[in-house]
């Protein structure tokens, strides 16, 4: 039974492969189309991708300093420590002590040049949340803030929030792009695929007849429909291969400039296998749908 | 094998092109469906091969009633015939052997086991030679033949056929008469559709006349 289906299908693929290379540039065509279709959300993913992951390796993390005010005694940093131990939103935290800030500041020569003679610095901690989410790392800055001795609080990561949110509306905008670009792929690909059918509708009429099933009619259609996304998917990887690889030569000078060994990733295997598949699949359903609305008529027009 | 009990078919339009239409025909049988073109000829075969449903009354096909059935497992039920149209309905845009092989595809039938039944088919037609060509390059008489061929090649119960020697000449005619006998002769149940059934049909065949969708 499986063998037999399995044998169906793979004699409709043969036959649409047979098809297909009678006309190769038109196919080819058709598949560009898709391809510069699809490559325009993929390009956006891969942008932001690689936003995130560049993101990734600078910030680590965020981290809060909490600044003591200077008449913390020894023994306050001590309760303030046990607290900070206590609290679950903590991953970790270090303390670091008026000295020790001092002589780092000393080191630098930088600052050592601004003349000062007294330690200006309070004791800090320095602190690592559990969790990251941006909400969540501004509530355990509020509650830091509020335990005594606190006298200022400071999110060194306030940037990474306004990148958080630029990369969730990335992300918006790829979901927003692939629905209206897949919209399209799926009308292109059912308008190419009615085309075909209306070229063989003789055959599907005459073998209606003589008792073919609609499976047995529509499986080469959706065959050539899954074929024609795939292509399209295909050459989407490659154009925005080809983009990246222009790109980098550009980012790669940028990156030395500042001195950074840094250049954009390709598409990794989930994405390129969700891409591929993704257009294999909307050129599928493109096929289902162009085949099942011919067949109607073709049935209509046969009631006639 | 085949029956009709109170078949009327009425087109959209009213147009009635049988009324009340009651026969049998056994496994077998050799039966000439004659009458006048518009007599509704082509509408009983239609009915006959379950391709189109009566309005009323009841298509019985080897015990299952077409009219009744879901739109679905009627292909199955085409499955026992072999149709000769008359306009043959061949593809034009494949060769004499693809021509042949539609109806195997359609079974599943595919590779060396359908190059034999095929090559068979067209032998049985006397076509063998021509298995390259198009069709369109085919005299009448031969795409008359390889319809037959392609209507044969499943090894079908019953054989219809409409009009199969409308526009041939006397000789070509008889040649397909005796082709549609040597299947009888095997057991194949054959229907004929024509306008002319005189000269024809042989004591011990059913003959059914039509006039103006009614049977005489």
């Amino acid at each position: 039974m499986i063998y037999h289906w399995l044998r169906s299908h793979w004699h409709a693929f043969i036959l649409v492969l047979k098809k297909l290379r009678h006309a190769p540039i038109a196919n080819l065509l058709m598949a560009a189309v898709i391809g510069a279709t699809l490559s325009l959300p993929a390009g956006l993913y891969l942008l932001a991708d690689n936003i995130r992951q560049a993101a990734g390796d600078i910030t680590i993390e965020p981290q809060i300093s909490l600044f003591l005010s200077l008449n913390a005694t020894d023994s306050a940093v001590k309760a303030l420590d046990q607290r900070l131990k206590q609290n679950p939103g903590i991953k970790d935290f270090n303390f670091i002590s008026k000295e020790s800030a001092w002589q780092e500041m000393q080191r630098n020569s930088t600052v050592a040049d601004t003349g000062l003679e007294k330690n200006p610095l309070p004791d800090a901690f320095v602190i690592h949340p559990k969790d990251t989410e941006p909400q969540a790392v501004d509530k355990l800055q509020k509650e830091l803030s509020e335990l005594p001795h606190v006298e200022h609080t400071l999110l060194d990561a306030e940037w990474v929030k306004r990148l958080y949110v630029l990369l969730q509306m990335s992300t918006k905008a790829v979901v927003i792009l692939t629905s209206l670009l897949g919209f399209a792929l799926v009308a292109i690909i059912g308008n190419t695929i009615r085309l075909q059918i209306l070229t063989q509708r003789e055959e599907i009429e005459v073998s209606r007849l003589i008792g073919a099933t609609d499976r047995y009619i529509r499986r080469p259609f959706l065959h050539a429909g899954l074929l024609h996304g795939f292509a399209g998917g295909l050459m989407a990887w490659l154009f925005v291969y080809i983009a990246l690889y222009i790109f980098n030569a550009s980012v790669q000078d940028l990156a030395l400039l500042y001195s950074a060994d840094f250049r954009l990733h390709m598409l990794g295997g989930q994405a390129s296998l969700i891409l591929l598949g993704g257009a294999a699949g909307l050129g599928w359903l493109g096929a289902l749908l162009a085949v099942n609305r011919s067949l109607a008529e073709l049935e209509a027009a046969a009631k006639r | 094998m085949i029956k009709f009990d109170g078949v009327t078919k009425r087109y959209p339009g009213g147009f009635e092109a049988l009324k009340s239409v009651s026969f049998e025909i056994a496994q077998g049988e050799l039966a000439f469906i004659t009458g006048h073109s518009g007599a509704g000829k082509s509408t009983l075969l239609k009915l006959a091969a379950a391709i189109e449903r009566p309005t009323t009354g009841s298509v019985i096909i080897n015990g299952q009633n077409v009219g009744k059935m879901r739109q679905s497992g009627l292909p199955y039920v085409r499955r026992n015939f072999g149709l000769i149209f008359q306009d043959h309905k061949l593809l034009y845009d494949r060769n004499v052997f693809d021509n042949v092989a539609l109806p195997l595809s359609i079974l599943g039938i595919t590779g060396r086991e359908a190059g034999k039944r095929i090559r068979a088919a067209l032998d049985k037609v006397g076509l063998l030679p021509r298995e390259k060509a198009a069709p369109i390059t085919l005299s009448g008489g031969e795409q008359q033949r390889l319809a037959i061929a392609r209507a044969i090649v499943s090894r079908p119960s019953i054989l219809l056929a409409d009009e199969p020697t409308g526009n041939l000449d006397e000789n070509y005619a008889r040649d397909i008469i005796e082709l549609f006998q040597s299947f009888h002769q095997v057991g194949v149940t054959v229907i004929i559709a024509t306008h002319d059934a005189r000269g024809i049909a042989q004591r011990g065949d059913q003959i059914l006349s039509l006039v103006h969708g009614v049977l005489s």
